[in-house]
């Protein structure tokens, strides 16, 4: 298998420091890297920072865990809505499966979120717990 | 655009083929395809397949010339269409383009997926590769996951129950249990689906499409040819095809399936037919709350009152509008690229009324409804007994 | 060694990160059947456990991220050194301050290395950045003390070896500052009390060979150097902080300065949380600005072994009631806990050899 790294790399910054797309014709927020807006078509978009907090808009409990999670699981997945309005994908962390709700207030974390192999590269990136920082 | 008729159909038993390889599953399909069409193999001009990921599943890639091979499709052209779930229902849409274009007058279309060679994590690694693989699946989320998140807000927003997302298992099952090709022939209960084990909470284990090896074929021909080979041919009246976000979250609203929606209202206007009319539909079912938002986005019944519509039974062969006879995605079983045209092949025979025990009495229009990923792809077709 | 008369060399910024599991000495000494009586002189309690998606790494990132809460006149653009002191960075060949350069947004043009010395890698990495903000190499240097620490499975390390860190930012004559430096002096020694050989997964010690020739002779050599150099007293010092390898040692080492029980204890975290190794005694010095008052003055004096000891003198400011409420405290993560067992210790850590 070929080491993945510059996969990795190329979003790697985006995935630390919760980085997005604004389109600066419409407003329009997104997660991912776009070179045309998904709402208007426009080329016009920007890289933002997006809010460092939100809420659960909807979670799940992981059991059946896919292999890249072999011993991990079970996790808690969810769609979070940051204070923008914008929604990503990310696992809540800190926090027991009984304890998260929709509309939980969470804040962004630094976490492991898995590794090629033992002794490949090991991917960071955002996850979200529920919040214990002042500003 | 000429009209388009399904002349012959063949499928694999679904299930766990231990024996059997991906080339194997496609040619046993396609022979029984070719005799129930009563057709020489030579007489295809084109052949279409879909499959999602052989490569990760098997490591093959370059599928359609492998099975143009197999099937001794001398220089014939062969595609292979990937559209995650929905591969095949789409390489259906392109077969039939083919033939209604004029381009050519008998096309062989059909889906294979064989899934049972890797393990069940590794299993739900490449299925999560139908959704987005840097924003969704490199954080954690699984295909089921997605569904989960789906159907929590589904609960939250029209107070949809979980025992009304097992009733959906329940009936799949028992229409299942009268359908040889089917892999589950059992019935379950709704206690039984809830008792389950969790494989994404407040999705059980029964609620879930299985990890399912087989193939479906069909044979397409123009409306003018189709006598010729079936005293029963079976009319395509009508497609709607639709692509939507790629992420679940990127959906102002998750309970709601935007292509099933857009693709349906360019189906009915096709067809120059309402939701009311169809009699019986195959509709994809690849977890519970899948049928349940499918109901309500194809118009059979308002938004929010899917687990009433399950509920109140009028989904059951003979039903209001009977779906799922095979037993859907969850009891029928679901090889990946397979699942669109096997769904076909339960169309045309119950349009033939050749469904035996499954049979829906006086089927005149049915629907086929093929979802990829978390609805990312919507292929839907109406056929109908009669031309246009 | 090392006086600074001009009060401008200061901390601008500081933050914690301790992660969320704890696991009770009694759990470990149950898996391994051993007395708790035995245990009673390490005088500690309870220990942090990093998460299985935790690391030395995320750990950093993290108290990094609170420092700069704590020093909103900082742009990460003006950070002109990152330097990580851990003894349990993930990659033996790739520094974790890369990591967290990407992690904070600093610009590529930024001074970035790892530092290792044991426990005391993370007051080298501030040594090195007192140095080049004086010198003006950089107008702020982030200096960064977390570890995720090792222990053999069945060593009486288990007991106190546990995960956490503290991140600084380093300024002279820039920003606003919550405390500067007066003084700082070092010593070094070969000494082999403890070690990890290369490719090896766990540390070795020698066991009461790390008292008194390690621990005690290299933390009392640096405090009494500096407090010489400074001509001060125990008295003129409101807080010792030294390196906490358990909860007995740190107490018997400022009474053996002269320093009286009320000053040690308030930067005593090891009895609650144990031992952080590099991150031990930064923040324990954390701990002490979350409740200091401005004009109190503190000695930080870290051990690593192998052996030598950092010791600073530090005096806080007006600024540090200003700054103290924009990240959470090391006391509201000590608070912020969840105990597990030894079986799911054991997975967290990946001790268990496939």
């Amino acid at each position: 298998m070929m080491p993945k790294s510059p996969r990795i790399w190329q979003l790697a910054e985006r995935r630390y420091r919760l980085l997005g797309s604004k389109c600066t014709l419409c407003g329009k927020t997104s997660i991912g890297p776009r070179s045309v807006c998904p709402a208007c078509g426009s080329e016009k978009v920007e890289t933002i920072q997006l809010p460092s907090t939100g809420t659960v808009y909807s979670y799940t409990v992981v059991h059946s865990l896919p292999a890249e999670k072999d011993g991990y699981g079970p996790y808690i997945m969810a769609i979070v809505e940051l204070e923008d309005g914008i929604k990503l994908t990310a696992e809540i962390v800190d926090c027991d499966p009984e304890d998260v709700k929709i509309g939980m207030p969470v804040e962004l974390a630094f976490r492991l979120i898995g590794q090629e192999s033992e002794h490949g590269i090991i991917y960071y990136g955002y996850k979200f717990r529920p919040i214990m920082s002042r500003t | 655009m000429r009209e388009v008729a399904v002349v012959g159909v063949g499928m694999t038993k679904f299930g766990e083929r231990w024996d059997k390889q991906l080339r194997d599953l496609f040619v046993e399909a396609a022979n029984e395809a070719l005799k129930d069409a009563n057709m020489e193999r030579n007489e295809i001009q084109a052949l279409y397949v879909g499959n999602f990921s052989a490569g990760s599943f098997v490591g093959q890639e370059h599928v359609g010339p492998l099975l143009a091979d197999y099937l001794s499709l001398k220089y014939k052209p062969a595609f292979r269409v990937e559209s995650a779930c929905a591969s095949s229902g789409m390489a259906f849409n392109l077969a039939y383009m083919a033939v209604a274009s004029g381009m050519y007058d008998i096309v062989m279309v059909g889906g294979v997926e064989k899934m049972t060679d890797i393990s069940a994590p590794e299993a739900t690694s490449v299925y999560a590769k139908a959704m987005d693989a840097e924003w969704e699946s490199f954080f954690g989320l699984t295909l089921p996951a997605a569904f989960a998140l789906i159907a929590r807000r589904h609960f939250v927003q029209y107070g949809t129950k979980p025992e009304q997302l097992a009733m959906v298992s329940v009936k799949n099952h028992r229409n299942a249990a009268k359908n040889p090709l089917a892999q589950f022939q059992f019935e379950v209960t709704v206690e039984r689906v809830l008792a389950s084990p969790i494989v994404a909470d407040p999705l059980h284990v029964l609620d879930c499409s299985p990890i399912t090896d087989g193939a479906a074929v069909a044979i397409l021909c123009s409306a003018e040819l189709a006598k010729k080979y079936t005293d029963t041919p079976v009319y395509v009246l009508g497609f709607g095809i639709a692509s939507d976000t790629i992420a679940l979250h990127d959906r102002s609203d998750i309970t709601t399936l935007g292509a099933v929606v857009e693709a349906s209202r360019q189906a009915y206007k096709m067809a120059g037919i309402e939701p009311k009319n169809i009699d019986v539909a195959e509709l994809h079912d690849s977890f519970t709350i899948t049928e349940i938002i499918s109901y309500e986005d194809l118009g059979f019944c308002e938004k929010g009152k899917g687990g009433l519509m399950i509920q109140e039974g009028e989904t059951e062969i003979g039903g209001r509008i009977s779906v799922n006879p095979s037993g859907g995605l969850k009891a029928r079983g679901n090889p990946i690229g397979a699942t669109g045209v096997a769904q076909v092949v339960e169309i045309v025979q119950q349009l033939r009324g050749t469904a035996g025990k499954r049979q829906v009495p006086g089927a005149e229009i049915g629907m086929t409804q093929n979802i990829g990923g978390t609805g990312s792809t919507c292929a839907i077709h109406i056929f109908g007994r009669q031309r246009r | 060694m090392t006086i600074f008369k001009d009060k401008k060399t200061a901390i601008v910024g500081y933050g914690s990160y301790i992660p969320r599991y704890r696991i009770k000495i009694e759990s470990i000494a149950h898996a391994w059947g051993e007395s708790l009586d035995m245990l009673k002189g390490l005088r500690v309690q309870e220990i942090s456990v990093k998460g299985p998606d935790e690391d030395q790494v995320t750990i950093a990132v993290e108290a990094a991220r609170n420092a700069l809460r704590r020093a909103p006149e900082v742009s990460p653009k003006d950070i002109g050194a990152i330097y990580s002191g851990s003894e349990s960075k993930p990659y033996a060949v790739k520094p974790t301050s890369t990591i967290v350069a990407a992690a904070i947004g600093a610009p590529m043009s930024v001074r970035l290395a790892d530092y290792e010395f044991a426990c005391k890698g993370g007051t080298e990495a501030i040594i090195s950045c007192i140095a080049q903000a004086r010198s003006g190499m950089i107008k702020y240097g982030l200096a960064i003390a977390a570890d995720c620490s090792q222990s053999l499975p069945g060593d009486v390390l288990e007991y106190t070896a546990s995960a956490g860190g503290s991140a600084f930012i380093i300024g002279h004559d820039s920003g606003d500052p919550i405390a500067y430096f007066e003084g700082q002096y070092s010593v070094g020694t070969d000494t082999p009390d403890f070690w990890r050989r290369d490719l090896i997964k766990y540390p070795r010690h020698g066991g009461r060979f790390t008292g008194e020739p390690a621990y005690f002779r290299h933390v009392i050599a640096a405090a009494t150097g500096l407090m010489k150099e400074l001509d001060m007293k125990p008295e003129d010092f409101d807080y010792i902080v030294p390196h906490q390898p358990n909860g007995s040692f740190p107490v018997e080492v400022a009474k053996r300065l002269g320093f009286s029980e009320s000053k040690v204890l308030p930067g005593l975290l090891s009895p609650i949380v144990g031992n952080f190794y590099s991150g031990s005694s930064p923040t324990g010095l954390c701990k002490v600005l979350d409740q200091a008052k401005p004009g109190q003055r503190i000695l930080l004096v870290s051990f690593g072994s192998g052996a030598g000891s950092d010791a600073f003198s530090i005096v806080v400011t007006e600024g540090i009631e200003r700054k103290r409420d924009l990240a959470p405290k090391v006391e509201d993560y000590i608070n912020r806990k969840k105990y597990i067992d030894y079986s799911l210790y054991v997975r967290f850590w990946g001790k268990i050899a496939l």
